[in-house]
């Protein structure tokens, strides 16, 4: 909400930049970026457009280059080509104090010698704030992370999830047009990490800011972001919503990177309306949807995600479900793995291949539940496959 | 913990000895110090007198305060160059010789004391300069910077560069960045630099002796020389008070070294 904003855009002042971009025009464009250190292709060609009030999160392995665009964009290293446009203006070679974009470490960096109030202060006595409107700043930060009672405190006097929310007010103080997030996460527990997820989430949703953030963590990424770009040795991999990267992933290695997938190499055969018809080596023939962009001969992967694979003694009950379950698999349950909410079996397919599917703990009492070497059916539809060149 | 933490006989004794070791003389000069008797062996009871016979002594005085000043001039100008080194060492961008400079800075930690005085001396001989406050002043901190330098440098290499970065973002130039963030984290180590500076150049015979001029001789100088000529018990009085001072300095230096090891994750060695 804007309207929970007011006074000056300091940042933005100081970059001398226009604060309101023109209706439709990304708030920042990167076109055509690339880094190199010494032979070492860092960022190799990178072009992002990103709106207004995005949530976008950068997502790769480690060295893919994520951290390196990150701290191009605030700063710290200069791209070796390309431009970065934030409101049209280009601010590729400018220093980090001239950009009205602040950024959160991923070990906080908080200054250990000032106190909690100082901390978040920091930015805002650089901005040649009143003294006055530093406190009120100070204060409605300080009550937005919920640090009431804390101001006094050093960063070694608190725990990580407070230290955590020192870095993220003092980023969020000088209300800058881009807040940028390394790993913001990484170093809390699992518990702590979920709700502070929630929390970020309705922060940025609350403050109508733009966050990036980069981590490593796709089920991160998928939770918190709108938009995700995943990122493999310096390049832009795919730029999906979280949904479409996980139905519709475009390559093999993204398929394989975000989530479980059932591969199964094969090559096309036949071509019946819509459906085609695979010859794979490990599963037989399956029957697929055509994908979006049609394609030709040739060679390709079957990808179905476990949760999309149902499993049955005897095949699919109903008449629908037989209409539909085109694909039906024999094999044996090989392995077992209770999870919860969920449990993951392990198919060995009668044509050779393993399967994986993941099946739903819908009953407490689950009489069910598959035992080992127990012989069952794997089947799933068409639809439920994603075609993906080899 | 109980058990590492407990002493058992063997380790008292051990303890025991080793301080016994190194500070039975020195106890044993402090003791003299007050002794009455003229005669530096033999005791004659408790008494003041050789620390009044000291505060009248007109050259041991000069010579003390000859001490004073080169040790606090030299200690202030080292401080600053070692600094100023440290920090291009570990933050400026990696320039060629680096390494070599860097090999360079330390070489008199463990040059002999004797070719860096005598270079010194005759440096300062081809130069015609003339020999007393300032070349004394100049040969310490030729020797006591290296060791500023290296405690400065210690602690800027466990300082994270994220803080200066994160000073950076929040609208800092490199310079102020500096200043605001860097200056106060490193503060511990620059004054227990400067201790131990001083304590350094408080303490240096052979160098001063080789570029020091007729007239401007240092506490130890001129403490050596008397000596030669007979140990009168006043050096004893001298002797205490130079070690009070030289404690109450390092004890200042190991606390602020403690504190800049509080605040980062690794202390200055000290």
């Amino acid at each position: 909400m804007a309207e929970e904003l007011p006074g000056t855009d300091v940042a933005a002042d100081a970059a001398g930049a226009d604060p309101h971009p023109a209706a439709g025009q990304p708030l920042l464009r990167i076109e055509g970026v690339a880094k190199t250190f010494g032979t070492f292709r860092a960022v190799d060609g990178v072009s992002l457009d990103i709106k207004a009030g995005e949530f976008f999160a950068l997502l790769g392995p480690s060295g893919c280059g994520k951290t390196t665009l990150l701290r191009m964009l605030a700063g710290f290293e200069a791209p070796d080509e390309g431009r970065i446009l934030l409101g049209g203006k280009d601010i590729a070679q400018a220093l980090p104090h001239e950009r009205p974009i602040n950024m959160m470490f991923q070990n906080y960096a908080l200054f250990p010698h000032l106190s909690v109030r100082d901390n978040i202060a920091f930015g805002l006595k650089r901005a040649g704030m009143a003294r006055a409107e530093i406190a009120s700043r100070v204060a409605e930060m300080v009550a937005l992370v919920k640090l009431e009672g804390l101001e006094k405190r050093k960063p070694d006097q608190l725990s990580g999830g407070q230290r955590q929310r020192v870095a993220l007010a003092r980023a969020l103080a000088r209300r800058p047009r881009l807040l940028l997030l390394d790993e913001p996460l990484a170093a809390l527990d699992k518990k702590l990490r979920e709700s502070t997820q929630d929390e970020l989430m309705e922060l940025q949703r609350r403050l109508g800011m733009t966050f990036i953030i980069v981590t490593h963590d796709q089920e991160e990424a998928m939770t918190m972001a709108s938009r995700i770009g995943v990122m493999k040795a310096g390049k832009l991999a795919q730029v999906a919503s979280p949904r479409e990267l996980y139905e519709a992933p475009r390559s093999r290695w993204i398929a394989e990177f975000v989530g479980d997938i059932n591969l199964f190499d094969g090559e096309s055969k036949l071509r019946d309306g819509h459906r085609l018809i695979i010859g794979t080596r490990d599963a037989g023939a399956l029957v697929v949807a055509e994908p979006r962009e049609p394609v030709g001969a040739g060679k390709f992967s079957v990808a179905i995600r476990p949760e999309k694979v149902k499993l049955s003694r005897r095949g699919p009950v109903s008449e629908a479900g037989h209409e539909m379950a085109i694909n039906r698999l024999d094999g044996v349950i090989a392995d077992i793995c209770y999870l919860g909410g969920t449990t993951t079996y392990k198919v060995k397919l009668d044509t050779g291949g393993m399967m994986q599917a993941s099946v739903a703990n819908s009953a407490r009492l689950d009489v069910d539940a598959y035992s080992l070497n127990q012989h069952v059916v794997a089947w799933f539809t068409p639809d439920d496959c994603v075609v993906l060149p080899s | 913990m109980r058990k590492v933490s407990r002493l058992s006989r063997f380790n008292v004794a051990s303890l025991a000895l080793g301080l016994a070791f190194l500070y039975l003389p020195i106890l044993i000069l402090v003791i003299y110090s007050f002794n009455a008797s003229r005669l530096v062996t033999v005791w004659g009871g408790w008494s003041l007198r050789w620390y009044h016979e000291f505060f009248n002594d007109r050259a041991m005085i000069e010579a003390a305060w000859m001490s004073l000043r080169v040790a606090v001039s030299s200690a202030t100008i080292a401080t600053l160059l070692g600094t100023l080194s440290a920090v291009a060492l570990s933050r400026g961008e990696r320039f060629r010789g680096r390494t070599l400079f860097s090999g360079m800075l330390y070489a008199p930690l463990v040059m002999p004391e004797v070719i860096t005085g005598l270079s010194l001396l005759l440096l300062f001989v081809a130069l015609n300069a003339e020999r007393g406050f300032w070349t004394v002043t100049i040969a310490h901190t030729t020797l006591t910077m290296c060791f500023v330098a290296v405690v400065v440098q210690s602690r800027l290499g466990s300082l994270d560069r994220s803080l200066e970065e994160a000073a950076m973002d929040l609208g800092c130039d490199p310079m102020r960045a500096f200043v605001a963030v860097t200056l106060p984290l490193i503060a511990p180590a620059i004054v227990a630099g400067w201790m131990l500076a001083f304590t350094l150049s408080l303490d240096d015979l052979v160098i001063a002796s080789f570029t020091t001029g007729p007239g401007s001789a240092t506490l130890p100088i001129r403490i050596y020389s008397e000596v030669r000529l007979g140990v009168k018990p006043e050096i004893n009085a001298i002797c205490t008070l130079v070690i009070a001072l030289i404690a109450v300095v390092i004890v200042i230096a190991s606390l602020a070294s403690k504190l800049s090891s509080a605040q980062g994750e690794s202390a200055a060695p000290l």
